[in-house]
């Protein structure tokens, strides 16, 4: 982790230059200044972030995080992106008073907060389940799970592109790692298989309504911000499938390995698509989908790293994606849980729907040559593309390391790239079903009228549904209803606990 | 009743208004302020745990107290931050609310 963590800042650094670098003789810019001091801070916070075996010095750890990550909100000044940047701290802030509180009651039931001392002293007991499920509410707040994204589409959308790719691909890592460590290495005992189900139903649920919502956004940005939410819940599908067919946590090895795997994934690819969103919106000086035709010619390494990384996602063969969904594949059969089979797939499809939008929507021959393009910087492109490759290339390495090679087959055996078909083909369907324009619709120019109109019945249907679904993640996002969730979410966690506690 | 425990209730309390004034009030700034209240809950909770896991012949077990300093630490930093966050934010739009931003075209 720490390796790739040092690989995807390094690549974000490159990329960075071209926006914040100063030359030795200007004097520096105060977001050029605070931009590399906060780059630094945030890797420094999350390698403490992982090195780190004690609750406390974890809960100091994310705090730092925080801190880092929301002044790179709003970098730019702003007042809608100071708006988001308070939203951010301010449900982060409840978040870590949770996690707080659950670290004090273990201590209080234990004495002790080092994890390994305090795997061997947990009992399922009250105690334990009321800390466990406070802790669990008050880092999904932090990791922004689906319904507590409250800040996550504004802060990542408004964000300077290099912090964007930051934020996205670091800084929530951050929380999900320390959910992963408390629910597989602290308290393997005292969580349950019902209580797990439930964080990978709402993972579920994110898949569906973000990659939804991503397809009716209008903005690229927004779009891959959206797609952060939809990936956030495929990071959390790993949590059930530790568990054998009797709730046992018995393939906890399995699990961590594959959502480690989806998780330095996600961050390449992630930081790849955001960077070369970036330059898309740098050099035609917006970055409106609709208008976007021509796009892959003026700026042919940037789309080409955009498309990859989407790729990169969708678990397409070589990619570390794909390698992490074949290991949860197996535990799902393993364990009998055939229902994340069908979200693991189903997830892989929505992914190709955007990638798939996207890639029609850059192709096209544009209307009117374009004209104002602003130059961009050779060496950031190359660096966005860098780190989509290394995503796409990840299985390769990871199975050239610790993992069995057979996890591997060939990519081009018919059930394979049977398989990526099927993928590609059900998310150009969705893409054509739910996008805010019909997907080959002539481009258009100047101010786009709204393409929901046209279409026959069935488009007219799967349209109504993508606003709905637009119109719930709005309200999702309320302030009141958002906190309102967490709490219930906290309690839900408490009650399935006890539930499913082993009698 | 001993007093560990009325400091336990205490927390309790003070907990149950934070996490009120956190969802309820509108202003930031409460917001805030009910942040706060909660931790302050949090962190008698720990005092009151340090009193009670005492070895014997010490007033308090030291750990939670050091810890507890770390957090009242964190937590002022945080706070600072967010009244920077928000000052800045009255200055550069004139209001200070954090509802959701209109859907803006591009």
């Amino acid at each position: 982790m720490l390796l790739a963590v040092a690989g995807v800042v390094c690549g974000i650094g490159i990329y960075a230059r071209a926006d914040f670098g100063t030359p030795p003789d200007v004097k520096e810019s105060r977001a050029a200044f605070s931009y590399w001091l906060l780059l630094m801070a945030v890797w420094g916070a999350l390698n403490l972030v992982f090195v780190s075996g004690d609750l406390f010095t974890l809960y100091v750890a994310l705090e730092l995080l925080t801190f880092a990550g929301v002044p790179l909100v709003c970098l730019a000044g702003s007042g809608e992106t100071l708006r988001a940047a308070l939203r951010y701290m301010l449900f982060a802030l409840c978040g870590s008073v949770l996690y707080l509180l659950g670290a004090v009651l273990l201590y209080g039931g234990y004495g002790t907060l080092d994890i390994p001392l305090l795997a061997a002293a947990v009992q399922p007991q009250p105690l334990a389940w009321t800390a466990l499920a406070l802790m669990t509410a008050g880092l999904l707040a932090k990791t922004a799970l689906f319904p507590l994204h409250i800040w996550l589409p504004p802060a990542h959308g408004g964000a300077p592109a290099a912090a964007s790719a930051v934020l996205s691909a670091l800084v929530i890592k951050g929380s999900w790692f320390l959910v992963l460590r408390l629910w597989l290495d602290v308290m393997p005992g005292v969580a349950s298989a019902s209580a797990a189900q439930l964080m990978a139903g709402m993972g579920a649920a994110a898949i569906v309504v973000g990659s939804v919502v991503a397809l009716r956004q209008q903005r690229l940005k927004l779009l891959v911000a959206y797609s952060t939410v939809a990936q956030i819940g495929y990071l959390f599908l790993l949590f059930p499938l530790a568990f054998d067919a009797i709730g046992n946590m018995a393939m906890r090895e399995a699990a961590q390995a594959a959502g480690l795997l989806q998780a330095i994934a996600h961050a390449t690819a992630k930081a790849g698509m955001f960077m070369a969103a970036g330059l898309v919106y740098a050099a035609l000086g917006h970055d409106r989908i609709d208008n976007l035709a021509g796009a892959a010619r003026a700026l042919p390494v940037a789309v080409l790293a955009l498309l990859v990384g989407g790729v990169a996602l969708m678990g397409v063969l070589p990619s570390g994606a794909y390698l992490a969904k074949k290991l949860l594949l197996v535990s799902a059969d393993a364990s009998g849980q055939w229902w994340w089979t069908l979200v693991l797939q189903g997830g892989a499809a929505f992914t190709a729907a955007y990638v798939v939008l996207i890639a029609v929507r850059v192709l096209r021959r544009p209307v009117a040559p374009l004209s104002e393009l602003k130059p961009v910087s050779m060496l950031s492109q190359c660096a966005a593309l860098g780190l989509a490759l290394a995503s796409l290339a990840l299985s390769l390495a990871a199975v050239w390391g610790p993992l069995p090679a057979e996890l591997i087959a060939n990519p081009l055996s018919p059930k394979e790239l049977g398989n990526t078909l099927t993928m590609f083909v059900l998310g150009a369907l969705l893409a054509s079903a739910l996008s805010r324009r019909p997907l080959f619709a002539a481009a258009c120019v100047g101010n786009a009228a709204n393409g929901d109109e046209d279409g026959g019945p069935l488009r007219r249907a799967t349209v109504a549904l993508g606003v709905a679904f637009a119109q719930a993640d709005a309200f999702l996002r309320r302030w009141s209803s958002a906190s309102l969730s967490l709490l219930t979410l906290a309690a839900l966690f408490g009650g399935l606990l006890l539930v499913g506690a082993p009698k | 009743m001993n007093v560990e425990t009325l400091f336990a209730l205490c927390a309790c309390a003070l907990v149950g208004i934070g996490l009120y004034g956190l969802i309820v009030q509108p202003h930031p700034l409460r917001k805030l302020v009910a942040f706060n209240i909660m931790g302050s809950g949090v962190f008698v909770l720990f005092g009151a745990l340090a009193k009670r896991g005492a070895a014997a012949g010490m007033a308090a077990d030291p750990v939670p107290q050091a810890l507890l300093i770390t957090a009242i630490v964190v937590a002022f930093a945080a706070t600072a931050v967010t009244v920077a966050l928000l000052l800045r934010l009255i200055e550069s739009t004139a209001t200070a609310s954090l509802a959701n931003e209109p859907p803006s075209g591009d």
